[in-house]
């Protein structure tokens, strides 16, 4: 089992429900995020390109911030999902200087927190609350080893791109173009 | 941090890419104030209980869940699956609805206007003592000049209960800024035309259209939920969208084509499709023929507006015009060009919707499959209560210059307020519930005016807004969260009702709407007229009246019903009266003509921005709604001011730079009391600045939102009236940088 998201590019409107869904259902603090739109803009009017896209932890196979972590606090669970243990992280923040995504954050706690790929939902079958709340349905979340999920799916039949690639994490969010 | 998250951005980006990094969001992580530690347990490990609603972030009215936690805390707020508004997934303001609710800056108590020393300021009252207030001063109203002159300007749910109230006590001088500051000039255009108001939801098919052209309206950044949704399905299935701006709109960017166009001069674009569909025959001649009146009218009125033409004044090349509209005639009649919603442009708007109307005609796109479906509602039976009073004048009186005006025109209220602009009646005193005027109506000084010569005016809201800085009585209203209100009935493919009930108590000393306004409905004498204990007895009855009940509605939040009017399309063929006077779609309007108007649209041109001046255009944001979310502490976390788009070319004359503050001054010398962040950015004209419209609030007590950012209202001075229904067209002022503080001094 592997979990992993796409992002089409060609609905994602930048409209932040991702990000609002992610701070409610997480509990995430006023002032910080877990997810979080990016825009960029090319060329020259009239002729310019603008491309939005939800961005997240990218759950990498070869995962930085977990080989950084000296308490093992960061870790791998089930489905590649990239988690941290609250009470064994001691906040030295190497993970958030590893990360090539920017991902990761001091939470006034204490602790590091990030993305989670809401494993509490997508352990009874739920989708993660991002992919549950999108207007324009342009996240698509499931198990690569599945041939019939919706990202694999949505894989097989796209161009897509990963971003940072030169980083070689292996990164799990696939954008869509 | 975000100096490095910003580089890594442009990094993965390749050759070229200028990235704009989530800051363009303001979500820099660590960079924002945090309020402090949140305590509550982690909720997904506790028993939570839900509650039905539909929100009132937005108007939209998408039927959601509250979730409730075992600490009576409210944790998130989730669509309904069976809701045609939100299909189960509310916008970015729906789920940050909790935001409402949350804020600490909400009205907590009664406030009653006191002067200290020559000074303005409030006392905290007992409701007993404000209501009792409101009531004598409405009944010494009454007997001093008659119910008439005390006018309801009203906004969303709490207004229907205060109209209520307002309708008992003799008064029908009702508007509210949603007809002549937004929608109104279309609702003519289309009823006109098809003798059919467009209406909320729009019918637009846009979940199975073949071609969705654009013009000005932006979805996506306008988060009309099942619009965006639909949107969205359509790209899936291949749809090819068509977009008019002089902004690169989000919409804009996921168009197949983008026409780029001069500012003002869309009705020109828009009457050459039509020679174009008419003059390469690619019009539906049978729809036409059997449906329309006045073709041969339109086909000689059109005969000289080629796409040559129209190239000329909206700087659209002539083959993209033929283009666009061949790709429009193919898809027809599952092609829609959308009636917009915020149209008070430049005061022909009415003419405008009507060559949209025209266009949609000549593609047979009404009433068809991927166009526009016939919609129906349930209409639900109206509690018991004894007739209304018919008032000696009213809106209608007011707005009477505008002979087709279908609402009360808010402005023609607020003239009617100042002594030396009154037509006939004069205003005396406001009711203000849920609506911020002063950032809703052009030309401040003329609110301001107005404000200052009526006698009384009490403000309904949640929020201490702009609106409640003059107020002589503040009501606090609970939010929608805490409180019963009217059934949610509005037009869709199938009839469908929703319910909304408190999922905790009120907060604070605020209470629902229903309840002030039978508390003052009791003051008043009229008790007949709220004939019930608790506004859920209202709820029950309406329910059972259509086979259903409270109890149910409780557990469902949301019920859909089977149609009563046949089929949402037309077939081929099918015999159709329309509700115009001809009983045909009107391509030459009969009731325009017999009012001395134009009977078929013709494009005038509009004032062009002085040298060293730009034409203010301003919009949405998808995470805000007007100026009323500009405090919730969830949605500023997402955008917390607005900025100001501006060319490159343009920023290169000025010195300007991204992020830099500037203060704004028109071309009547108005200077804004706030600057705004400029932005820098190739998705704008050079002609052209943008804004998002809701920011730069002048009330002190909203901590977040004073003096962020511009309120573009108080940029527009110069008011383009619509002859034919009075809309206030908003898109003929022209603004100048200022680099150094103006020292304005700020009304507070």
């Amino acid at each position: 089992m592997r979990y992993a998201m796409a992002v089409d590019t060609k609905k994602c409107v930048g409209c932040s429900d991702c990000v609002v869904a992610c701070q409610t259902e997480n509990n995430v603090p006023i002032g910080y995020c877990r997810d979080w739109i990016t825009e960029t803009v090319d060329g020259t009017y009239p002729n310019v390109e603008v491309e939005l896209r939800s961005e997240r932890c990218n759950h990498c196979d070869n995962s930085p911030c977990v080989r950084c972590c000296p308490t093992g606090a960061s870790h791998i669970v089930d489905g590649g999902i990239v988690m941290v243990t609250h009470n064994k992280c001691i906040g030295c923040g190497a993970c958030i200087q590893s990360c090539p995504y920017d991902a990761r954050f001091s939470h006034p706690e204490g602790y590091v927190d990030k993305c989670t790929f809401c494993s509490h939902r997508v352990k009874k079958g739920q989708n993660t609350a991002c992919v549950s709340v999108c207007p324009t349905k342009c996240l698509y979340f499931g198990d690569l080893d599945d041939p019939n999920s919706d990202v694999s799916i949505a894989l097989k039949n796209r161009k897509y791109k990963v971003l940072a690639a030169e980083a070689g994490t292996k990164p799990q969010i696939y954008f869509l173009t | 941090m975000s100096n490095r998250r910003d580089f890594i951005k442009i990094s993965a980006l390749g050759l070229g890419g200028a990235a704009l990094a989530a800051s363009s969001y303001s979500l820099v992580k660590g960079s924002s104030v945090f309020a402090g530690p949140d305590t509550r347990a982690p909720f997904r490990v506790q028993q939570l209980k839900r509650f039905p609603t539909y929100c009132e972030v937005c108007f939209w009215k998408c039927a959601g869940w509250t979730y409730v936690n075992e600490e009576n805390e409210i944790v998130k707020i989730i669509g309904n699956d069976d809701d045609p508004h939100c299909y189960g997934r509310l916008c970015p303001r729906g789920t940050g609805g909790i935001g409402m609710y949350n804020d600490e800056d909400r009205l907590k108590t009664p406030l009653i206007r006191i002067n200290k020393g020559g000074q303005p300021s409030y006392k905290e009252a007992s409701w007993e003592e404000a209501l009792d207030l409101i009531a004598e001063k409405m009944k010494e109203i009454k007997s001093k000049y008659g119910p008439e002159s005390f006018a309801l300007l009203k906004h969303g749910t709490p207004g229907s209960h205060f109209e209520h109230l307002f309708r008992a006590y003799g008064s029908d001088t009702v508007g509210e800024p949603a007809y002549a500051q937004c929608r109104g000039p279309r609702e003519v255009g289309f009823s006109t035309t098809f003798g059919s108001w467009v209406g909320s939801p729009e019918p637009t098919d846009i979940r199975d259209t073949k071609c969705l052209v654009l013009i000005g309206s932006h979805i996506g950044e306008n988060m009309h939920n099942s619009q965006v949704q639909e949107m969205s399905e359509a790209i899936d299935k291949g749809a090819t969208i068509i977009t008019v701006d002089p902004r690169l709109s989000t919409a804009a960017s996921k168009s197949k084509y983008w026409l780029p166009i001069k500012p003002s001069t869309d009705i020109a674009l828009l009457m050459a499709w039509i020679h174009v569909l008419i003059y390469d025959n690619l019009y539906d001649k049978d729809y036409v023929e059997q449906y329309t009146y006045g073709f041969e009218q339109l086909k000689a009125h059109v005969k000289n507006m080629t796409p040559e033409w129209a190239y000329g004044i909206t700087t659209i090349k002539p083959n993209v015009i033929r283009e666009t509209a061949r790709t429009m005639a193919d898809a027809a009649p599952s092609a829609i060009v959308h009636p917009g919603r915020h149209v008070t442009w430049y005061g022909d708007d009415t003419q405008r919707s009507r060559a949209v109307a025209i266009l949609n005609a000549l593609l047979g796109s009404w009433g068809k499959r991927g166009g526009f479906y016939l919609k129906e509602k349930l209409g639900l039976p109206k509690f018991p209560h004894p007739s209304y009073p018919h008032p000696e004048w009213s809106w209608e009186t007011l707005g009477e210059k505008y002979p087709l005006a279908g609402m009360g025109i808010t402005t023609e209220i607020i003239k009617a307020s100042i002594p030396e602009m009154a037509e006939h009646h004069e205003v005396k005193a406001w009711f203000v519930a849920g609506t911020n005027l002063p950032k809703a109506i052009p030309d401040k000084a003329l609110v301001k005016k107005a404000r200052n010569s009526i006698e009384f005016l009490v403000v309904v809201d949640t929020m201490p807004m702009d609106i409640t800085k003059d107020a002589d009585v503040i009501l606090p209203e609970c939010t929608y969260l805490e409180r019963y209100d009217g059934i949610r009935s509005a037009t869709n493919r199938t009839p469908n009702i929703a319910l909304r009930m408190p999922a905790v108590e009120p907060k604070y000393d605020s209470k629902p709407a229903w309840w002030m306004a039978k508390q003052l409905g009791e003051r008043l004498g009229l008790g007949d007229y709220f004939n019930y204990n608790d506004f859920s007895e209202v709820l029950d009855w309406q329910f059972q009246q259509v086979g259903t009940s409270l109890d149910e509605m409780q557990k469902t939040g949301v019920m859909n019903f089977d149609r009563e009017t046949g089929s949402p399309y037309i077939a081929e063929g099918e015999p159709y009266e329309f509700n115009t006077n001809t009983g045909k779609i009107e391509l030459y309007s009969t009731d325009l003509a017999s009012l001395g108007f134009d009977p078929m649209p013709v494009y005038t041109a509009h004032p062009e921005p002085p040298y060293g001046f730009y034409r203010l255009i301003y919009g949405r944001a998808p995470m805000h709604t007007f100026s009323r979310t500009a405090n919730n502490p969830n949605l500023t976390d997402l955008k917390k001011e607005n900025s100001l788009w501006v060319n490159p070319k343009v920023a290169k004359l000025w010195d300007l730079k991204t992020g830099q503050y500037v203060w704004l001054k028109n071309q009547d010398d108005v200077v804004s009391s706030f600057p705004i962040r400029v932005r820098v950015t190739e998705r704008i004209r050079w002609d052209s600045v943008y804004m998002v419209h809701g920011f730069g609030h002048t009330n002190k007590k909203l901590s977040r939102a004073f003096g962020k950012g511009v309120n573009d209202t108080e940029m527009i001075t110069n008011v383009m009236v619509d002859p034919i229904m009075g809309g206030t067209g908003m898109r003929g002022n022209f603004i100048t940088f200022l680099t150094e503080n103006p020292g304005k001094e700020v009304e507070l």
